[in-house]
């Protein structure tokens, strides 16, 4: 059986779910961070692989641009992250919940 | 051959996805996640995207990966502390998961997907080159703004806690 767009697709779903998974049980802000690439990444797979079986180069460019923003929002993300680390000491969802009250 | 090469990326990827999820250290994450970009760039060779998959090692793998790990070293959280997973939210994610893949699948009975995949060689490093100075001049100077803005918002953060820090 030849691998074909719907086999991406699927795989590009699974990673995405995968990476859903990873945000909702995680406690840990860090590891929550990392699911959020890994359902960015799923992403660009699925956009790669229209671009590639519709014969275009769009899917691609725009791969290109979430691959630039992605590498922003980590800087700033992470940032934010150590800032919240500063100010709380700790980087785990279930202690930080000072809104609530 | 391609096809076993589809099946190995594709079974790399998902295997050290899952372990980003379900791994208790931190530092096993970051490195599941490197594990599953090397996959997903596979991929991208296969699907005619070389240029892609080399940006994204060079971006993720190189960049983000390293700054992931850097900062857990910096954070010091301790591993083995986490709790168990609530019966609810993974019965929320199971369901919104397999909602995810039922469209999916359900995608391939009604549309007509393209076969496609008629060229052989590709796009080389001009066609992209044509594209982001032509079509999309206008995102990529966005993209460039962009950048410069994240750059100052970062200084700013880590600015700002420092003076609260002396302040207190």
């Amino acid at each position: 059986m030849i691998a074909g767009l719907m086999h991406y697709l699927l795989l590009s779903a699974v990673l995405f779910a995968l990476g859903f998974f990873g945000v909702l049980l995680r406690k840990n802000t860090l590891v929550i961070y990392m699911s959020l690439e890994l359902m960015l990444i799923a992403a660009t797979l699925a956009l790669a692989a229209f671009s590639h079986f519709n014969d275009t180069l769009d899917g691609n460019v725009f791969v290109f641009f979430i691959l630039t923003i992605a590498a922003a929002e980590v800087a700033v993300g992470l940032a934010i992250i150590v800032a919240l680390f500063r100010k709380r000491g700790t980087v785990q969802v279930e202690a930080l919940n000072h809104l609530r009250h | 051959m391609a096809n076993l090469l589809f099946y190995f990326f594709a079974l790399l990827a998902l295997v050290s996805a899952a372990l980003v999820v379900v791994s208790k250290n931190p530092v096993n994450a970051a490195l599941g996640l490197l594990l599953s970009l090397v996959g997903v760039a596979g991929l991208f060779v296969l699907l005619n995207a070389a240029l892609l998959a080399f940006v994204l090692l060079l971006v993720y793998a190189g960049a983000v990966v390293a700054l992931f790990l850097f900062i857990i070293m910096l954070l010091d959280t301790r591993p083995g502390q986490q709790k168990p997973f609530q019966r609810m939210t993974l019965i929320a994610a199971t369901l919104g998961g397999a909602l995810l893949v039922v469209g999916v699948l359900s995608l391939n009975q009604r549309a007509a997907l393209p076969a496609g995949g008629a060229s052989v060689t590709g796009p080389t490093l001009k066609h992209y080159a044509e594209q982001l100075f032509t079509t999309y001049l206008l995102p990529v100077q966005l993209v460039g703004f962009l950048l410069l803005i994240a750059m100052l918002g970062v200084i700013v953060l880590s600015k700002k806690s420092d003076q609260a820090e002396e302040g207190s």
